[in-house]
């Protein structure tokens, strides 16, 4: 058997399915745009529910890859054509050829300026989940522009998720418990320092992630139902933000050092450049679009293009793995491997 | 000879008009408050009065504003108005030449030819003769545009053409019954006694080759003059009526006579002197986008001549104003249809009683940015930024939020609570002790200029930032980006402010135009003047205006209000700015040798356009 | 009237079974945004009459849905239609137009 799989898209998902295809006896050509592989994940500290090392998981997958996986990093795919069933990858590297193709290409984080009324990048002080993430794993704590520790930190959920405002309707699963886990990181490494949600639902439906947040309710986060309005800096630099509290049904300001905003997921910008060179479409939130929702998640309505990850729409990791590891037993059917 | 009963059904007609129409143009006068009835009597003796006869000639008779929309339209218009008055005027013209200057009755020049044959006698007979053809062929011609714009209307570029009634239907057939009939007539005429020109002459002797034309040509001018008084009597009924108060209008306009906060009988004027000549469905973006086409002036003016105002029709309107820049007669569209919302008050006059006093810090310069402008903290941050570098000594009038400046009740016809708001805030800004306001949002601006009669002098940023850069206080450099600008319609088409803007931003980047621009600017979109627009049609609105903004490729879509800045913030794949952000950037990044760009840049430009809304 | 002791307390309760939704129906009805709040707040946040007195568009509307419909026309009246809410929410409702049908509808069946 020598056939070879186009895996586009570096992250969890497409190390997860280049592995799980190498162990099936697949030649895998793996595309990452960046120079490394892991994708968003790369980028963060600590993972929901457990707080294990983001790194940790991205070199466990990485590392069960075998000699079968050509890694291509720092390679941008255009564009993939199909004829008679063999599929043609063009991008920034050599031209190449393939038996069938997975898309993994993932998300990429909501652009918070496009919230031009909460601040982020007019305010110092007002830093994106992301940002955090940096600032946890480059000095273990939230900091202010000035270097100084915050005394109050706001974590604001849904930023370019359920907001038709910037044309993303939907949720994207993963940022509720991220700023609860976050909100008990604040309190862990900063015991003085003062945290509120602003949340609108509570959308805790992963295995632990209940249980986390009733940790953060135990460590002393505050929870307040209502999302922000708007921000403004005062004269001193901190943030003022307007909510309402809605379980009082009180309008609510409250000024604090440090403003987290929750970045969703939108899709990444390549997943409907390669889905139109192959004739597919995207789904109405701009995702690669899926064959159907219960049985065929990791299939499109092309025969050997396939899709895995949150491509597809917003996916937390274990969910991102396994769909890889379901779309490599999709495509060995395909590839007449069963 | 000088008279066969033959002229009755003209002469009657004519008298009936002529009685009704001074009899209205009396009723309208009287009508007026005091005030507007010195306006008319002081206009009468003053220069204005020559203006407006040049404006009667130019527009009622010539048509100029109706041949700028499209050609073919004022072709028409010109050669039925101006053609049948200069029709008139040879007429008139030939008779007297031929009676020696002795006055005639009003019937004999319009049927000269049929009480008088020995024109060969005549000097010059050639020559009247001629014009007389030529004139009544201009005429033709344009009725032949009328007709066939009535069955295929996508020829004069007009895409709809407004509905009949059945008075309406009779006036029209009258018209174009008239200049088919008089041609008959006078051809009849020629081809017995040879009366006529190169036109009726021709059509005569060849028509007296297989006609009895003796027996044709007297029914043929009972015909023509049946037509007439048919046309006569109608026109008080129908929008013909717009040929004899078009006039009116344009002298009241001219006299400095405006719609007031209430219907009044300058409004009937403005009803009457719609000619539904349709531009206005052309022009409005509820037609051409969304295909609401039972709203425009030309219904919306004729349910209210007809005392059946319709109450969708009156709220479906984005009061974004190009239906009053193009129309031709220069009626207040929009202004009318607010007072018609205003008769139904939702909100009592004391409906804010609960805004208690407000505390405000004194400066020189008032700042208000405006309910909406709080949600655009860029433009605000870039306006405290350039104040503080111009070295001017402000005060941030709602820097905690504000109260509303009234502009969206009144939209939506609840002056009584809008008053209520003007009130408050005008407390607030003499509080203030300013000398001058500025404000970043066009709505609040045009409250402010138009409702709010302060003693202090008001600006829109655009204009107050222009002012800033050219006293030297500013001095931004030049950036190689390219810019679009977005006239908002509260600024254009509202305040006449199109030029302040584009200076503005013509001093630091390269400036690029939109496929509509200025008066002819679309609306975003966001519109407070309509409220039951759903959002799928407020987004279709925006696309357009987006693929007009960006036709020739702009790398940033500039504006100069925080809603049209949020509207299009959410749609456009390209930057959205406010020119206060622009001009802040290229104040802090000023290269070395800009001084020599940003002169080169700057073009000279009036800044005041006339106040269209 | 004879004192015996205890007086009737009007109950908090919200009883849909006999509450009003004329309102709620006349509205909705004419706009279909009326029922898709996800009771957020922004529109409570951000509301210029809400610096200055206790209104709330999210509640007016629960309110209304819930039956208060007398009590909830006369607090309509406090907004001033300054388009803040429709454009700060998530779930792009006519915010102004639901305001005015409710006034509106006050103003007809003469409530």
């Amino acid at each position: 058997m020598d056939k070879t799989v186009a895996v586009v898209g570096g992250g969890v998902a497409g190390l997860a399915a280049a592995a799980a295809l190498n162990q099936l006896g697949y030649r895998v050509l793996l595309y990452e745009k960046e120079a490394f592989t892991g994708g968003n994940v790369r980028n963060w500290d600590r993972l929901f529910p457990k707080a294990r090392n983001a790194r940790e998981v991205v070199d466990e997958l990485a590392s069960s890859l075998t000699g079968l996986t050509e890694i291509a990093t720092g390679t941008f795919v255009n564009s993939v054509k199909s004829t008679d069933g063999l599929f043609e990858i063009e991008s920034s590297g050599r031209p190449a050829y393939a038996d069938a193709v997975l898309l993994t290409t993932g998300f990429e984080l909501f652009d918070a300026r496009k919230k031009e009324e909460y601040g982020y990048g007019i305010f110092e002080n007002v830093i994106t989940s992301a940002d955090l993430e940096k600032m946890f794993a480059s000095s273990g704590k939230p900091l202010m522009a000035d270097g100084s520790e915050p005394k109050k930190v706001a974590f604001i959920h849904c930023v370019g998720s359920r907001d038709e405002k910037v044309n993303k309707p939907y949720c994207s699963k993963v940022c509720c418990v991220t700023a609860v886990k976050q909100a008990v990181e604040v309190r862990e490494a900063l015991p003085e320092c003062e945290v509120y949600n602003f949340y609108m639902d509570l959308r805790m439906f992963g295995t632990g992630y209940e249980q986390l947040y009733k940790e953060a309710q135990v460590k002393g986060v505050n929870f307040i139902r209502g999302r922000l309005s708007e921000a403004n800096e005062t004269r001193t630099h901190q943030v003022m933000i307007k909510a309402e509290d809605t379980l009082v049904s009180r309008p609510l300001q409250i000024t604090v050092d440090l403003v987290v905003l929750m970045v969703g997921m939108s899709p990444a910008g390549s997943t409907m450049t390669i889905l139109k060179s192959l004739g597919l479409l995207g789904n109405e939130d701009g995702f690669a679009g899926i064959a159907n929702a219960h049985t065929g998640s990791t299939l499109t309505l092309k025969k050997g293009v396939f899709v895995a990850g949150a491509c597809s729409g917003p996916a937390n990791i274990t969910d991102s793995v396994n769909e890889a590891r379901a779309a490599a037993l999709r495509i060995h059917q395909y590839l007449g491997g069963v | 000879m000088k008279y066969d009963p033959f002229v009755l059904p003209f002469i009657s007609g004519m008298a009936f008009v002529l009685i009704v129409v001074i009899g209205k143009w009396t009723i309208w006068f009287k009508g007026l408050p005091f005030s507007d009835k010195k306006k008319f009597l002081n206009g009468l003796f003053s220069r204005k009065f020559i203006y407006a006869s040049r404006e009667v000639v130019s527009e009622s008779m010539l048509h100029r504003k109706v041949f700028r929309s499209n050609f073919w339209l004022g072709y028409m218009h010109m050669s039925l108005a101006f053609g049948w008055f200069l029709l008139i005027v040879a007429g008139n013209l030939e008779t007297r030449w031929y009676s020696h200057g002795t006055i005639n009755p009003p019937w004999y020049p319009i049927f000269f030819e049929f009480f008088v044959h020995d024109l060969k006698e005549l000097p010059y007979r050639r020559f009247f003769v001629f014009a007389m053809d030529f004139l009544l062929l201009f005429v033709l011609s344009g009725l032949f545009i009328a007709i066939y714009k009535r069955y295929r209307s996508g020829f004069v570029g007009m895409k709809k053409t407004t509905r009949q009634k059945t008075i309406d239907k009779l006036a029209l057939t009258s018209l174009w019954m008239i200049f088919p009939l008089r041609l008959l007539a006078e051809s009849f005429n020629a081809g017995l006694y040879d009366t006529g020109g190169f036109l009726t002459n021709t059509l005569g002797h060849y028509f007296a080759r297989f006609l009895p034309l003796e027996l044709l040509r007297y029914p043929a001018w009972l015909a023509y003059s049946i037509a007439l008084g048919t046309f006569f009597v109608s026109m008080p009924f129908t929008r013909y009526m717009h040929i004899l108060t078009e006039i009116f209008l344009i002298f009241l306009r001219r006299f400095g006579i405006r719609e007031k906060q209430a219907h009044s009988t300058f409004t009937d004027v403005e009803l009457n002197a719609c000619s539904r000549c349709g531009i206005c469905i052309d022009k409005c973006q509820l037609s051409s986008d969304l295909e609401i086409n039972n709203i425009q002036p030309a219904y919306f003016l004729r349910d209210l001549r007809d005392r059946k105002p319709d109450l969708f029709k009156t709220e479906t309107c984005l009061i974004c104003g190009r239906c009053n820049t193009s129309c031709p007669v220069g009626i207040e569209n929009t202004n009318i249809r607010l007072n018609e919302r205003s008769i139904h008050q939702f909100f009592s006059a004391n409906a804010y009683e609960y805004i208690g006093k407000q505390e405000v810090k004194n400066g020189k310069v008032a700042f208000f940015a405006g309910c909406m402008g709080h949600l655009n903290p860029l433009t605000i941050k870039a306006m405290l930024t350039l104040f503080e570098k111009a070295g001017v000594e402000f005060t941030f009038v709602d820097e905690n939020g504000s109260i509303c400046c009234g502009r969206p009740l009144k939209l939506s016809g609840n002056f009584m609570a809008a008053g209520n708001l003007v009130a408050k805030n005008k407390d607030l800004i003499r509080e203030s002790k300013a000398e001058i306001l500025v404000t970043t949002c066009p709505i609040c601006y045009k409250m402010f200029r138009d409702d709010y009669r302060l003693d202090i002098p008001v600006y829109h940023h655009s204009e107050y930032l222009l002012k800033l850069v050219e006293e030297n206080k500013l001095d931004p450099g030049f950036s190689p980006s390219t810019v679009v600008f977005h006239d908002p319609c509260d600024l254009g088409r509202g305040s006449g402010i199109y030029e302040q803007p584009r200076r503005l931003i013509a001093r630091s980047y390269s400036l690029v135009e939109a496929d509509h621009k200025k008066k002819d600017s679309l609306c975003c979109g966001g519109s407070l003047g309509i409220t039951a627009l759903s959002g799928e049609n407020r987004k279709t609105l925006t696309e357009a205006t987006i693929a007009s903004l960006t036709l020739n490729h702009p790398e940033i879509i500039a504006t100069a209000c925080p809603l049209c800045k949020k509207t299009f913030a959410g749609q456009a794949d390209v930057r959205v700015a406010d020119i206060a952000e622009l001009l802040l950037e290229a104040v802090d990044h000023k290269p070395a040798d800009h001084k020599a760009t940003s002169v080169a840049m700057h073009k000279p430009a009036d800044c005041l356009e006339e106040v269209e809304i | 009237m004879a004192d015996f002791g205890y007086s009737l307390v009007k109950s908090g309760k919200t009883d849909l079974d006999t509450a009003g939704n004329a309102l709620a129906r006349s509205v909705s009805e004419a706009e279909p945004g009326f029922n898709l709040c996800i009771a957020c707040g922004c529109c409570v946040a951000t509301c210029s009459a809400g610096r200055f007195t206790n209104f709330g568009f999210r509640e007016l509307i629960h309110r209304i849905k819930r039956g208060e419909e007398k009590l909830m026309i006369a607090e309509a009246e406090k907004c001033m239609l300054c388009g803040k809410c429709t454009l700060v929410c998530p779930r792009n409702i006519n915010t102004r137009n639901i305001v005015l049908l409710i006034r509106k509808h006050a103003i007809i069946k003469g409530l």
